[in-house]
């Protein structure tokens, strides 16, 4: 195991709390995203998408004129549909064209692509395309699309479930035994992920290189490299991609859009650079993709809570085509593996069905299924702990896995590596005050204000090596990660990396791994990404892998870098190299010292100070690395919240929030602190705000921010943040990916705390958002039933 | 989301603004532009020329008598907030403008394009119907006076005539022990409201009104809640408030009737304790 080092002059290694070295550019308006680029004879896209949910193209009329602006998947005839593959058994596959053909499958489809020198006369063109549909009737609700009878999204299946899994654990001896049941149904509302850049790719032939070069706004060039190829039936020698600045994916930009392929294909068709850049209504409607889930759960517990089996039926809405690469059934499979997340739990049952409906291709969302499991379980507890007349945390610290356990083996065969769970539910009640809480929320009831506590506890799985992805079936399987690090001619340090950075802060932090070898100040470290050309393969940036994969590939290259740092110092230094230490960006030995500076030069430029034997691999070195295990490592948290709730008009106020966490090693514990705040910010848009509605035409009714809102600064709290370091045994540094975390517990804690206010008046909710409307419709139905509780 | 192409006028007086708006084709006046604009962007409006009516001076002026004050159609949320305009009740112009939007919103967005908007949601139609405000016109004949329940008979919709501009709104004066209550419920800062209520009394004048906005369509008055306020001094409960919503509007749902409502019984309860 390798541990942290720390050096006399060098303050930028791991653990260093500094500024990040990407915010000069960010904060002051020079970070060029796709939005920025100009290129010399460039034209502007516009997309027709459909107007319908569910339809027959009988006919698209192009306009007479102007003549070679508008293409349709007639003109597409060599480009090969988006197919993501799965070796899952029971798994269909769906073919999604880049532009429709022969029907349309969800309001917002692309059916074709026009271009202009400017976007408004893109749009002039695309309004003037005539487009006939012939009606079919839209699947807008996903158990209504798994009834005998429904319209079939894809004719050819003969029903609408991409998948269906079950894990079928023995619950009748846990049955027999229970004395609490607790039965629920949830729901999580669909969403959308609003990064603050939209998705934009701009791609022009370069005849030089001969290659077509896609800027896109991604998390995985190289994947969307791979894409792009296998789509356009090129080698990918001709295909470079190039991710500049993205202003937030968060799971949006992981998979291979249909107009990245479009906007390649008329880049190669016209000769000239166009670009499609994302608006707003088009987010929202062709990218209203994720988070939607239903549940059935039944659990069985001892009189104290314990939970003895859990029954669960899980319903994903994954609307109408399978992504590629991590197609429609990431989500449930990994619902169902998730569910009984940090709990000892023995007997386990589980049924998911991933259901097609006419609504935009089902995306994994930061935290990726874990919201609406992490939500359904968390609610459970606490109506255990209801039903038990006891404290819902302590009812936690029961049910969850014990330290002496670990490392421990869950009932589907997750491998939790380490940690203290209960000991972070400890640490959560501290921050929150829930010894002083209770008597404070009497004092309120009785002047009639409704307070409440809730919890909210999970694991997240992160830097997923290749047994979980093959174990989800994905048409590619992510196992290692490479990188470069080279000294350069004067000293300075510069490490490649294929993964990307899109506002999580991997310039900064991989600089920091790089500098914790060769004790040299993050300054004189250029990190570089994104671009396809110039950096090694990588799967790229998701599932919480950037840190310890990237993180971990970087740590190999400068440790090697730096033997050989120390070999070159050594003849400069007449010494042995075990002799020589590194020491802020010097090779030091007793009284002398080289920097890497004059060690450089010594190699590039004046060989001959250095012996005729000397190893000619130099200073660039490109590593590998994967964890010892390929499992994943496990971060652990528990969110507690305060809400009030006004329950005459049903708006909650976060009184207080409180999150522990525990990912190993905090690489920047400023960078970290970001992750939490901007996680739980978007958890909290899930708990309370973010639902896109469709009318029974599936039609998108959320199609601006006006409708489909959005947490601001006013509506946030204060959040309060404690961290434990549990190194993971496994990893470089003992890091544990962290990046998706915050934003899975929320949901859980602020609902939990709203029905903790709301007990009083015999209300329960069991849906998020939970808008003000649900509140006051759950205030008012238990107004009409008063009296009748679980 | 770029508008479809248009011609942009700017005028400089009044009556150039009413003979642009004649001069045929699809007309629309450009106020603050902060719902016109979105409503370009996303090609729901859909003129061939825009008269933008920022510069013209008569838009912007007020003017005091002892019966009322004369608020240019073209003053900013904004200046309301910040007192450049006379009082006619005390305090309650400028409490409404400061909750509208944001900022930056109020920078731009004007009392009369707000008004014209009509949208059920939005403070000012609430506001001057309690108000009894008129809206003063001005038109290539010479112009009107409009009291609220005409001018708005329903959600987005005014009964302005072709070629007619709303150039002023006359909010009445009221006795100095006058009192005023406003409550919205809005799910985030800024946003517009979920439910309004609007409650303003004068019995020096004998006059109370009571308001329920952000219902389905214009604002509903009901005078029957008002008499019994103004006899028994007292804030109705909210059973009594649901079922005169009840016969008021039957199509509103239970949720929507609790939200106007609550956010009435606040008003009330704001004002008379």
């Amino acid at each position: 195991m390798l541990t942290g080092r720390h050096w006399a002059n060098v303050n930028t290694g791991i653990g260093a709390r500094i500024q990040r070295k990407e915010d000069r550019r960010l904060l002051n308006g020079q970070a060029r995203f796709v939005g920025d680029l100009r290129f010399p004879r460039q034209w502007e896209a516009a997309f027709v998408r459909s107007p319908v949910a569910h339809g027959r193209i009988v006919r698209i009329v192009k306009p007479e004129m102007p003549p070679n602006r508008v293409f349709t998947s007639d003109d597409l005839s060599d480009v090969l549909p988006i197919r993501a593959e799965s070796s899952l058994p029971t798994y269909k596959v769906s073919d999604q064209n880049p532009l429709a053909k022969d029907k349309v499958r969800f309001v917002g489809e692309c059916i074709a692509i026009c271009i202009a020198p400017t976007r408004a006369e893109a749009e002039d063109i695309a309004e003037s395309v005539g487009v006939e549909i012939e009606p079919l009737p839209p699947l807008v609700d996903a158990r209504a699309a798994m009834e005998a009878g429904a319209a079939s999204v894809h004719e050819s299946w003969g029903d609408n479930l991409f998948l269906t899994t079950e894990f079928d654990g023995d619950i009748e001896t846990a049955r027999a035994a229970a004395a609490i049941v607790v039965k629920r149904e949830y729901d999580t509302a669909r969403q959308c992920m609003v990064p603050m850049e939209g998705k934009g790719t701009l791609a022009m032939w370069d005849e030089r290189s001969d290659q077509i070069v896609v800027y896109t706004s991604t998390q995985v060039p190289h994947l969307i490299r791979t894409g792009i190829a296998q789509c356009l039936q090129m080698d990918q020698g001709r295909v470079r991609v190039i991710a500049p600045e993205v202003g937030g994916g968060f799971g949006y930009k992981c998979v291979l859009q249909p107009e990245e392929i479009t906007v390649s294909w008329a880049a190669k068709a016209t000769g000239r650079p166009i670009r499609w850049t994302e608006d707003r209504r088009e987010h929202l409607v062709a990218g209203a993709n994720t988070r939607q889930h239903h549940y059935r759960v039944t659990a069985y517990a001892d009189a104290n809570g314990r939970i003895l089996g859990l029954d669960a039926e899980i319903i994903v809405d994954v609307g109408a085509y399978s992504v590629w690469p991590f197609t429609a059934c990431l989500e449930a499979a990994q619902a169902g593996g998730n569910l009984p997340g940090p709990y000892a739990l023995d007997a386990y049952r589980c049924k998911t069905y991933s259901v097609a409906t006419n609504k935009p291709p089902f995306t994994p969302y930061r935290g990726v299924a874990r919201p609406g499991v992490c939500f359904a379980m968390e609610l459970t507890i606490d109506a255990i702990a209801r039903a038990a007349g006891r404290e819902p945390s302590a009812v936690r610290k029961d049910n969850l896995v014990a330290a002496d356990q670990m490392p421990y083996t869950n009932v589907t065969g997750k491998f939790y590596d380490s940690g203290d769970y209960r000991q972070g539910v400890i640490e959560a009640e501290e921050a929150i005050d829930l010894h002083g809480f209770r008597p404070r929320q009497r004092a309120a009831a009785a002047e009639g204000r409704f307070l409440g506590i809730g919890f909210s506890c999970f694991t997240e799985q992160s830097a997923h090596g290749t047994k979980v992805f093959s174990a989800w079936g994905l048409p590619l399987v992510p196992g290692y990660e490479q990188a470069m690090v080279k000294i350069t001619p004067s000293g300075s340090v510069e490490v490649r990396s294929g993964n990307h950075s899109f506002g999580q802060g991997l310039e900064t932090t991989l600089a920091q791994v790089a500098s914790e070898w060769l004790t040299i100040d993050t300054d004189s470290i250029s990190v570089t990404m994104g671009d396809t050309g110039v950096t090694p393969y990588s799967t790229g940036a998701y599932a919480s892998r950037g840190m310890v994969m990237a993180g971990g590939a970087v740590s190999k290259a400068a440790e090697v870098l730096a033997k050989r740092v120390k070999i070159h110092a050594a003849h400069l230094l007449q010494c042995q190299p075990e002799d020589v230490h590194l020491d802020g960006g010097r090779a030091v030995h007793r009284g002398g010292s080289v920097s890497f500076a004059e060690i450089a030069r010594a190699w590039y430029l004046r060989p001959d100070q250095l012996p005729d034997d000397v190893d000619t691999a130099g200073l660039e070195v490109t590593e590998g690395y994967r964890p010892d295990i390929d499992t994943g490592v496990f971060t652990y948290a528990t969110h507690s919240a305060i809400v009030e709730v006004d329950v005459e008009t049903g708006l909650v106020k976060i009184e207080d929030y409180a999150i522990f966490e525990d990912c190993g090693r905090r690489v920047n514990p400023m960078v970290l602190e970001g992750q939490a705040y901007g996680g739980a910010a978007q958890g909290i848009g899930t708990a309370l705000f973010e639902e896109v509605l469709y009318d029974r035409n599936g039609q998108p009714m959320t199609s601006t921010l006006a409708d489909y809102i959005l947490p601001g600064p006013t509506e946030l709290p204060t959040f309060q943040l404690r961290h434990k370091e549990t190194l993971s045994p496994y990893t470089r540094h003992g890091i544990k990916g962290i990046g998706e975390g915050a934003a899975i517990a929320p949901g859980g804690a602020i609902v939990n705390a709203i029905n903790d206010a709301l007990r009083l008046l015999g209300a329960e909710l069991t849906e998020i958002p939970a808008t003000p409307e649900k509140v006051l419709a759950a205030v008012i139905a238990a107004e009409r039933t008063s009296g009748t509780k679980e | 989301m770029k508008p479809v192409g248009f011609d942009h006028t700017v005028p400089e007086t009044l009556d150039a603004a009413i003979d642009a708006l004649g001069a045929g084709g699809e007309v629309k006046l450009l106020g603050g532009g902060q719902s016109l604009g979105p409503m370009l962007n996303l090609r729901l409006a859909r003129p061939e020329r825009l008269v933008d009516i920022g510069r013209i001076d008569d838009l912007r002026s007020t003017a005091a008598t002892d019966e009322y004050i004369e608020i240019g159609a073209g003053v900013t949320h904004a200046e309301i907030e910040d007192g450049a305009v006379p009082d006619p009740i005390p305090g309650m112009l400028p409490y409404v403008a400061s909750g509208i939007a944001y900022r930056a919103v109020r920078n731009r967005g004007t009392l009369g394009g707000s008004l014209c908007h009509a949208d059920p949601a939005a403070d000012w139609i609430s506001v001057m119907t309690a108000l009894d405000a008129r809206i003063v016109t001005a038109a290539s004949d010479g112009g009107r006076e409009i009291d609220m329940f005409t001018f708005v008979p329903g959600a987005y919709r005014t009964n302005l005539a072709p070629g007619e501009v709303v150039r002023a709104v006359r909010v009445p004066r009221f006795s100095e022990g006058a009192v005023w209550g406003y409550y919205k419920t809005c799910r985030k800062t800024g946003e517009f409201a979920s439910a309004i209520g609007v409650f303003v009394a004068d019995p020096a004048k004998a006059y109370c009104r009571v308001v329920f906005g952000a219902a389905a369509g214009r604002p509903l008055v009901s005078p029957t809640l008002a008499r019994s306020i103004a006899e028994t001094g007292r804030a109705p409960d909210l059973a009594a408030l649901e079922r005169e919503l009840e016969a008021l509007e039957p199509a509103l749902s239970e949720v929507k009737a609790r939200q106007l409502a609550v956010a009435l019984r606040r008003a009330v309860s704001g004002a008379i304790g």
